[in-house]
């Protein structure tokens, strides 16, 4: 099987990804979309692995697994401390850093 | 053709499809489980391409966890029902979505367009872990202190006081 077939579907995922986060206003589907695009890089890193024959990318994927369990973690705990202080999620009506 | 063959194509109409879902729909508890069935679906692509450990840990942290958490986000800010999903820059955004899109389609086809992968090589869970905790050992340790400060955080940022 051709290689460019898995990799041009992890750059369809990446793309919508990459329209996920500009186009979303709700916080958590930006977190939604910010996931789609790190399962486009893991994919990319297993298939690597398996066309070097190389076990790398899979111990990377993996790391990079683990990451994303921290960052949604924090993410989601923002966007709970938002909607409390601010009674919204939309993103783009957090104009300030402070007021 | 071959049956893996057949099987990455099945999969990866399946993952794409759900990928597209989960960034058009208009529903936000829509878009968390057309996330889930696309990170099933990359999964099963994984376990495919012989990272038997990767898309297991991949079901079981991802959809187990973090879709389920997505869940509790979206719950508990209580923004199912109002329409806050989208806002007025979507063309640009499928435009730009595009524009990403035929750069990296570009670049791939010109870096890998004759080069072929097989569905040969398996990497066993044994093979995984012997290399994690010897090589790798450092990376890991780091991952855990990472995960302990991003579980403290996280309660410090969403308790009430």
């Amino acid at each position: 099987m051709p290689v460019v077939a898995p990799l041009l579907l992890s750059a369809l995922m990446f793309s919508c990804g990459v329209y996920g986060v500009l186009a979303r206003r709700h916080g958590v589907m930006l977190l939604i979309a910010v996931e789609l695009m790190i399962t486009a890089a893991n994919l990319n890193l297993i298939v690597f692995s398996q066309l070097l024959h190389n076990a790398i990318g899979n111990i990377v994927a993996l790391f990079i697994i683990a990451v994303t369990a921290a960052e949604v973690g924090i993410g989601i705990a923002i966007v709970m401390l938002l909607y409390r202080q601010r009674g919204t999620v939309a993103v783009d009506e957090m104009r300030l850093m402070k007021w | 053709m071959a049956l893996p063959t057949i099987a990455f194509w099945m999969l990866a109409a399946f993952t794409a499809v759900t990928a597209i879902f989960t960034v058009t729909t208009r529903n936000v508890v829509h878009s968390a489980l057309g996330l889930s069935a696309a990170l099933i679906g990359a999964a099963a692509l994984f376990i495919l391409f012989g990272a038997q450990f990767v898309g297991l840990a991949q079901i079981l942290i991802y959809v187990g966890a973090v879709v389920i958490l997505f869940m509790f986000g979206i719950m508990l800010t209580g923004t199912s029902i109002r329409p806050v999903v989208d806002n007025d820059q979507r063309v640009m955004a499928a435009l730009v979505a595009v524009a990403v899109f035929i750069v990296l389609a570009a670049g791939i086809l010109t870096s890998f367009g004759g080069r072929k992968v097989r569905f040969d090589v398996a990497f066993p869970t044994v093979a995984i872990g012997h290399a994690l905790f010897t090589t790798w050992v450092l990376p890991f340790e780091a991952v855990s202190i990472l995960l302990l400060a991003a579980l403290v955080g996280a309660i410090v940022l969403a308790r009430r006081d």
